[in-house]
């Protein structure tokens, strides 16, 4: 955060949305007929909070993401909705706005640090280079404040590093980078598209930590899309589940952890290794995501839900679910009644404990790819 | 760098030498007494042997090869013991008896034609291929990218003889915009220069474009989909700044390589275009030589556009370490 807080202008008063997205639909024509990426999404984060956005891939989290960048070529996509970003509504502005803002006002982080940067560019040039695409400072002050962010980042020597190329760095220190670059204008609105995905167990836990430590210090909104629960019970506020292009359960994350609603969450936490029960083979979610050239009729999750026969009238098969309140500020899209669905949350993560022990185990499980099924059995209690 | 550039040197004389004594071995293995082909209708028996004497022809193969070599470093003397002895002085090539002069001398004079007209061709099949091949990926699947790829599949699949004959045809002797083509030094006469090139310059220019557009194209397509292309989008950068700055850079660098080959290729000779358009160039000699069975022209020749490969692999190496510093030569 270069400038002084007083100078940066912020519409938004404290506690305010600074990014809120409302029904979000991101559909691409091709020629076997239009994928249906993203199909109504909505939520908001506010300056300090994070949110995670969970699920498969293929769920639609990361087009999800770069419809807010604008990234998502307009000519080659459908974008309708809203998405309001410091006050401003950017799906209808043009092109060379929404440009001024990216960087800007909203950065991104992206999976993989190993092709994410220019090969041909050494890292200083390519952070200076984002910091004069938005600021008319000189190239030397540029570089200054290059170093600077790559030592607030945690790169050790960043006198010597901004001089290298990217493929002299480790991937961790890449990821560092363009940590540092989105970074380099302060922006308010974060977004981490699966940030530790590409990279070693012990250095995800540090760049989650950098990700923390950095929105405190720069007061930033975050969304972080990933499918590692590890991750989400690390660092997120919030949870937003996606399948097949649609939030299917919004929550707190201590609420989405101790009480999951949505058969789909039930099965991602049932499958992430446990540490405190005993169990020979974890649980996976039988099938496969659907097809987003077609979805199928009524809820979308019916073809894998093995609860289906809990609800009257086949809505299952013929209904598309509402995303309602099931408890305040639990957002649930599912037929099943409520009473019902905690009584199988209870079944299926163990009595009352269960999603406090889940949360905790969560944590140490930072490889808990949900959702893939891990078929590894798990030894005993620890 | 120098030890990388001192191991290439070293690595392309070994290269020259192989091919020198397979060019010259295969050569002397064709069937037919070279020293036949010196008199022509004039032969006697006499005559023959005293030619093949001249010559060396007489001599084992590995003594001639010797004496090739040998002529190359330090000169050599046909007909040494007749009264009119033909001193080559190095680097000699041999000795054409079908035109009575060196082969060094045959080369150097058509050099600069050919020379003048890759370069040219070059400089133009570069600038229009690689600037429709970026206009047509950014239009990707609109009727201009559409318009573009069929232009240049047709001038990808027209042999250069067809258009050559026909631009002669129409431009020079139907229409007569420009003069019969005669080739001048373009230090002489930089205007008649010009008007005898534009066409052969053309002729060649319109095959290499339309290989280079596709593949401009292809390159900066698949450049655009790219990771770090993204961050430069995300970074806020102009469209412009994210096209020229981190995809052409990025894109257009294996495209180095096939011009490299590709120009160090038209060096050794153009033969189609040189002898529509009567240029007196390498390819036009070559043509010659073959038909006159001219031994060591063709030879000289041989070796020259395989030198030209050569140096123009190392240029290639050298530059791609210079544009990518992902390339390290060691």
């Amino acid at each position: 955060m270069r400038q002084p807080d007083s100078l940066r202008v912020d519409q938004r008063p404290e506690g305010e949305p600074y990014l809120s997205v409302s029904n979000l639909v991101v559909k691409f024509p091709s020629e076997d007929g239009v994928v249906n990426a993203v199909e109504g999404v909505n939520f908001s984060v506010t300056r300090g909070k994070t949110l995670a956005i969970v699920g498969e891939s293929g769920s639609g989290k990361s087009v999800t993401a770069l419809a807010i960048m604008g990234l998502v070529n307009r000519k080659s996509a459908k974008v309708t909705g809203e998405v309001w970003l410091d006050g401003e509504e950017l799906v209808e502005k043009s092109d060379s706005t929404i440009r001024k803002l990216r960087g800007n006002k909203m950065a991104m982080i992206f999976q993989d640090p190993m092709s994410s940067l220019h090969p041909f560019y050494r890292v200083g040039a390519q952070l200076a280079e984002a910091a004069r695409a938005h600021r008319n400072i000189s190239k030397k002050a540029a570089r200054n404040e290059a170093i600077e962010m790559l030592s607030r980042v945690g790169i050790p020597a960043p006198r010597r590093r901004v001089d290298d190329y990217p493929h002299q760095l480790s991937g961790g220190m890449r990821q560092r980078v363009m940590i540092a670059m989105a970074l380099i204008n302060s922006p308010a609105l974060l977004i981490a598209d699966e940030p530790t995905t590409a990279l070693d167990v012990t250095v995800q836990a540090q760049i989650i930590d950098l990700i923390g430590q950095l929105q405190t210090e720069f007061n930033t909104a975050v969304v972080i899309i990933t499918h590692d629960l590890g991750i989400v019970a690390d660092i997120a506020d919030e949870v937003a589940v996606m399948y097949a292009g649609r939030v299917v359960e919004h929550a707190s994350t201590e609420r989405l952890y101790a009480s999951p609603e949505m058969p789909y969450t039930l099965g991602l936490l049932a499958s992430i290794p446990r540490m405190d029960r005993e169990t020979d083979r974890l649980d996976p979610i039988r099938g496969n995501p659907p097809s987003p050239l077609r979805h199928p009729d009524g809820c979308v999750f019916h073809p894998r839900c093995k609860y289906t026969d809990r609800v009257p009238n086949r809505a299952c098969f013929e209904v598309r679910p509402e995303l309602l309140e099931s408890e305040r500020d639990h957002l649930v899209r599912c037929h099943i009644p409520p009473e019902e669905r905690r009584r199988i949350a209870t079944s299926v993560l163990g009595a009352g404990t269960g999603g406090g022990a889940v949360i905790a185990t969560a944590g140490v499980a930072a490889t808990g790819i949900a959702g893939n099924g891990p078929t590894a059995p798990v030894g005993g209690p620890a | 760098m120098a030890a990388y550039i001192f191991r290439r040197i070293l690595l392309m004389i070994t290269l020259l030498f192989m091919l020198s004594v397979a060019v010259f071995f295969l050569f002397n293995m064709l069937p037919g007494d070279p020293a036949r082909l010196t008199c022509g209708k004039a032969c006697t028996p006499d005559l023959i042997a005293a030619n093949s004497k001249r010559l060396g022809y007489d001599q084992p193969v590995l003594v001639q090869y010797q004496n090739f070599v040998g002529g190359i470093f330090f000169g050599r003397t046909f007909s040494a013991d007749s009264p009119q002895p033909i001193k080559c002085e190095a680097p000699c090539l041999g000795y054409s008896f079908s035109r009575h002069e060196e082969v060094m001398s045959l080369i150097t004079r058509a050099a600069p034609v050919t020379f003048w007209l890759a370069v040219g061709a070059f400089i133009i099949w570069l600038v229009v291929g690689i600037s429709l091949g970026i206009f047509a990926a950014l239009k990707r699947g609109r009727w201009q990218d559409r318009l573009t790829l069929g232009v240049s599949l047709v001038g990808y699949s027209m042999p250069s003889f067809f258009i050559g004959l026909i631009l002669y045809y129409f431009v020079v002797i139907q229409y007569r915009l420009l003069p019969k083509p005669e080739y001048v030094s373009p230090f002489d006469n930089p205007f008649k220069f010009l008007q005898t090139m534009i066409l052969p310059w053309i002729v060649l220019a319109v095959l290499y474009a339309a290989f280079y557009m596709r593949l401009t194209r292809n390159q900066v397509l698949e450049v655009l989909n790219d990771d770090y292309v993204r961050t430069a989008r995300a970074k806020g950068l102009p469209e412009r700044t994210v096209v020229v700055k981190h995809a052409l850079r990025a894109g257009l660098t294996p495209i180095v390589t096939s011009a490299g080959l590709d120009l160090a290729g038209l060096l050794g000779g153009a033969i189609i275009s040189e002898n529509i358009f009567n240029l007196p160039g390498l390819g036009s000699l070559a043509v010659d030589s073959i038909t006159k069975s001219d031994l060591p022209i063709i030879t000289g020749l041989t070796l020259l556009t395989a030198s030209l490969i050569i140096v123009a692999n190392l240029v290639v190496d050298l530059l791609y370490a210079v544009i990518d510093p992902r390339v390290r030569l060691t």
